[in-house]
C-alpha cells in the first residue's frame, strides 16, 4: 500500500496500540455483560467500588495483585528469553510445597526470623527446580517446552495430592491439608505490620509477600536491563543465532531464564502458604499461573506494565466477587473470560490494529508535510 | 461367570469409553499440527462444545441436533484460532491459550445466567442422549460364560459415538496418508513454501485443517455431555484436552499411534479408578496418583528422546509469510 509508513513512532507502538488492544478486550467483555442482560457501565462502576471503595477492598485487591505480579513476572522473564512458560501454575504449586515443607520441618525448633527466610529460599529453589527439568530438556534434548511445562503442571498437582493425602495430612482429619504452622513461623500480615506502625488496617489476606513481589519487580527490571545476564537473556530471545555468534550459549541462558521464571512463580506459593493459609493445602495457585500469561502480555513484559495489569486483574478478582452480591446474575468467572479476551487481543491479535492505525497515521502525518 | 471376568470386561469397556474424547481430540490435534498450526486449545474447544451440547439437550433438543450445535460452537472457536494465527499471523500458542481461558470463563458465566444452578446445566433427558446401542442383547449375553460380560461391556453396551470414533481412526489415517488433501496438509506443515510454489493456497489448507480440528473437538465435547455424563459441570473436561495433546505427541503426530496412546491413557485411567482404595497384599495401597501421572510422565520421557524420538512437523508454530 502506498503512503502507509512501515515504521511508526514509538508512542504508537508502546502506548496507543496496547491501549487500543486492552480496550478491544474490555469491549468484548462488555458485550458479554450486555448479552447476559446487565448494564456494562453499572457493572464497571460496582466493580471499581468493590475493588477500591474501602481500605478492606484495597487490601483484598492488592492480595490478589500479589499473585498476578509474581506469575506475570515469571511469564515475562521466559518471554524475554524467547520461551513460553505455561508452567507457572505447577511451579507455583511446587514452590508452595517447598515453603510448606520447610515450615513444617522447622517451626518446632527454629526461630521465626531464621525459619521464614529459609522457607522463602526453599520455596524459590523448589519452583526453580520444577522449571529446571523442562528447561534442561528443551535446551539439551530439544523437547518442546510448552508441552513439557503443561505436563509438569499436571505432575505437580498429582504430586501435591499424593503428598498431602499420604504424607502431610493430619491423621484422622477429613480435610486434605497439613497442620497449621506455628504462629511465629509465617509472613506477617498487613494488619500486623500496620498495627506496629500504629495504623489501623482491616484483617485481610494481604501480607508481606506483596512487598516481596514489588521487590521482585525491581529486581527483574534491574536484572533484565542493567546486568550482563539480562542482556544475554534478551539477546537470546531476540536472535538466538546472533547470541551464539557473540559467544552467548542460548542453551545455558534458556535454563537460567526458566529457573528464574520458576522461582518467580514460586512466590505465589510463598504468598499463599506462608502468608495467607499458614498450612499446606490443594489448589492454592487457583489459576494465577494462567492469569500470569494475560498479565505479561498486557504489561508488554515490562515490570511497570506488569504491576499495572496485575492490579487490573486483582481488581477484577476482588471487584468481581463483590459484584456477585449486587448483580446475582454475575459470577467471578467473568474475570476469567476477561483474561481470555485480554490474551486474545493483547497477545494473539496484538497486530490486528497496526495496519489501520498506520494508515490513519500516514494520512494525518502527510497532511502538514505535503 | 467369574468376578475376574467381570472386572476385566468392565475395565476394558471403561477404557474405550474414557478413550473416546481423548481419541477425538488427539485426532483434532494431529490434523491441526500436521498442517503446522499448534493447537493447545483442544481443551477449551471441547469444554465449549460440551457446554453447548448440554444447553441444547437441557432445553429438549434431540441428541443429534444437540451434537451439531456442539460441533458448530467448537468450530466457531477454531475459526477464531485460524483467523488470529493464519490471517493475522498471531502467536499460535497464545491464541489457543486465549481460547482455553475464554471457554473456561464464558461457559460458567452463561451457564449461571441461563440455568441458575451455579454454572451447571440441568440433567439432560434420556431421549436427548446417546445411550447403549443394544441393551437388550447385552442383557441376553451377560450370562454367557467368559465372553458374555466381555461382549456386553465391551461391545453391546457402547453408544453409537464410541463406534463412530473407532471407525474414525482408520478414516483419519486414510485421509492423511491416502488422499491428495492429506498429502498437501502434511506438506504444508513441513514446508509451506513448497506448497505455495506448487500453486496451492497455504492459508486455505491450514484453515481447513484447523476447522477440521474444531469439528472433532466439538464431537468430543458433545460426547462428554450427551453420552458420558448427563449434564455440564464447570471445568468438566478436567485436562482431557491436554491429555489428548500428550497422546498426540506420544503418538508422534500419527493418527493410529495417537489413538493407541489414547487407549493406553484411557486404560491407565480406568485401572486407576478401579484400584482406588484397593490394598494389595504385600504392596500396601496402590499409589493411584502414580498411575494417573503416568501419561504425563511417559510423554515427557518420550519428548526427552530417551525412547524413540518424537519429531514435530517442521513448520509447526510458524506463520507462513509469502514475501521474504
Amino acid at each position: 500500500m502506498k503512503n502507509v509508513p512501515a515504521v511508526l513512532p514509538r508512542w504508537i507502538d508502546v502506548v496507543l496500540l496496547p491501549v487500543l488492544n486492552v480496550l478491544m478486550a474490555l469491549g468484548a467483555a462488555g458485550l458479554v455483560v450486555w448479552a447476559i442482560g446487565q448494564n456494562p457501565f453499572t457493572a464497571v462502576q460496582l466493580l471499581v467500588q468493590g475493588a477500591f471503595g474501602s481500605a478492606l477492598a484495597w487490601s483484598y485487591t492488592l492480595y490478589y495483585t500479589t499473585n498476578f505480579i509474581c506469575t506475570g513476572l515469571a511469564v515475562a522473564v521466559a518471554f524475554h528469553c524467547g520461551h513460553f512458560n505455561i508452567g507457572a501454575e505447577g511451579q507455583g504449586t511446587v514452590g508452595g510445597l517447598g515453603v510448606g515443607l520447610v515450615l513444617l520441618a522447622g517451626d518446632a525448633w527454629l526461630p521465626g526470623w531464621l525459619l521464614v527466610p529459609l522457607a522463602l529460599a526453599g520455596g524459590l529453589l523448589s519452583g526453580a527446580a520444577w522449571a529446571f527439568v523442562p528447561a534442561w530438556l528443551q535446551a539439551r534434548r530439544g523437547s518442546h517446552i510448552v508441552i513439557t511445562t503443561i505436563m509438569f503442571n499436571f505432575l505437580a498437582s498429582t504430586l501435591m495430592v499424593w503428598l498431602l493425602v499420604n504424607v502431610v495430612k493430619v491423621p484422622g482429619n477429613q480435610a486434605v491439608e497439613s497442620r497449621l504452622f506455628a504462629p511465629g513461623a509465617v509472613l506477617p500480615s498487613a494488619q500486623a505490620m500496620f498495627a506496629a506502625l500504629g495504623i489501623e488496617w482491616p484483617d485481610t489476606p494481604l501480607n508481606l509477600a506483596f512487598a516481596i513481589a514489588l521487590l521482585a519487580c525491581v529486581g527483574v527490571w534491574a536484572m533484565l536491563w542493567h546486568t550482563r545476564l539480562g542482556y544475554a537473556l534478551r539477546t537470546v530471545g531476540l536472535a538466538a543465532g546472533a547470541a551464539r555468534y557473540a559467544g552467548i550459549d542460548p542453551r545455558r541462558l534458556t535454563v537460567v531464564a526458566l529457573c528464574i521464571s520458576g522461582a518467580l512463580a514460586a512466590l505465589v506459593g510463598v504468598n499463599e502458604i506462608a502468608g495467607v493459609h499458614h498450612k499446606l493445602l490443594l489448589d492454592f495457585v487457583a489459576g494465577a499461573g494462567f492469569t500470569g500469561i494475560a498479565v505479561a502480555l498486557m504489561g508488554r513484559n515490562h515490570p511497570v506494565g506488569i504491576v499495572l495489569s496485575a492490579l487490573l486483574f486483582g481488581a477484577l478478582a476482588q471487584g468481581g466477587s463483590e459484584l456477585v452480591f449486587e448483580m446475582p446474575a454475575f459470577t467471578r468467572d467473568m474475570s476469567v473470560a476477561v483474561q481470555g479476551f485480554v490474551v486474545l487481543f493483547c497477545g494473539a491479535l496484538a497486530l490486528l490494529l497496526r495496519p489501520p492505525v498506520a494508515w490513519v497515521y500516514g494520512r494525518l502525518a502527510k497532511g502538514p508535510a505535503a | 461367570m467369574t468376578d475376574e471376568g467381570l472386572i476385566i470386561a468392565s475395565v476394558l469397556g471403561a477404557t474405550l469409553r474414557i478413550a473416546v474424547p481423548l481419541v477425538l481430540c488427539a485426532l483434532a490435534g494431529v490434523f491441526s499440527e500436521r498442517a503446522g498450526v499448534i493447537d493447545i486449545g483442544l481443551e477449551g474447544k471441547m469444554l465449549a462444545a460440551a457446554f453447548a451440547a448440554a444447553c441444547l439437550g437441557a432445553i429438549g433438543w434431540p441428541a443429534w441436533p444437540a451434537m451439531a450445535g456442539a460441533v458448530a460452537v467448537s468450530t466457531l472457536l477454531a475459526l477464531v484460532h485460524a483467523w488470529a494465527c493464519i490471517t493475522h499471523r498471531g502467536d499460535q500458542i497464545v491464541s489457543s491459550v486465549a481460547l482455553n481461558v475464554i471457554a473456561a470463563g464464558l461457559t460458567v458465566v452463561l451457564g449461571l445466567v441461563w440455568f441458575h444452578q451455579g454454572g451447571r446445566t440441568p440433567n439432560i433427558a434420556e431421549a436427548s442422549r446417546f445411550t447403549a446401542l443394544f441393551p437388550g442383547a447385552a442383557a441376553a449375553v451377560q450370562g454367557w460364560p467368559v465372553i458374555g460380560p466381555l461382549l456386553a461391556e465391551g461391545v453391546l453396551l457402547h453408544n453409537v459415538l464410541v463406534w463412530a470414533t473407532v471407525a474414525l481412526v482408520p478414516g483419519a489415517w486414510w485421509l492423511l496418508y491416502r488422499t491428495r488433501f492429506g498429502l498437501r496438509l502434511r506438506a504444508v506443515g513441513e514446508n509451506p513454501a513448497m506448497v505455495d510454489a506448487a500453486g496451492i493456497s497455504v492459508g486455505a489448507l491450514r484453515y481447513g485443517a484447523v476447522l477440521l480440528a474444531g469439528v472433532l473437538c466439538g464431537a468430543a465435547g458433545g460426547y462428554l455431555t450427551l453420552a458420558q455424563n448427563a449434564s455440564f459441570t464447570p471445568g468438566m473436561t478436567a485436562g482431557r484436552g491436554f491429555m489428548a495433546l500428550a497422546a498426540m505427541v506420544f503418538g508422534k503426530w500419527h493418527p493410529l499411534r495417537a489413538a493407541a496412546a489414547c487407549l493406553l491413557f484411557g486404560f491407565l485411567d480406568a485401572v486407576a479408578i478401579r484400584l482406588q482404595g484397593v490394598v494389595l497384599p504385600g504392596l500396601g495401597s496402590v499409589p493411584v496418583e502414580l498411575i494417573q501421572a503416568l501419561p504425563y510422565l511417559l510423554t515427557v520421557v518420550l519428548l526427552a528422546g530417551f525412547f524413540g524420538r518424537a519429531e514435530a512437523p517442521r513448520a509447526l508454530g510458524r506463520a507462513y509469510v509469502k514475501e521474504r
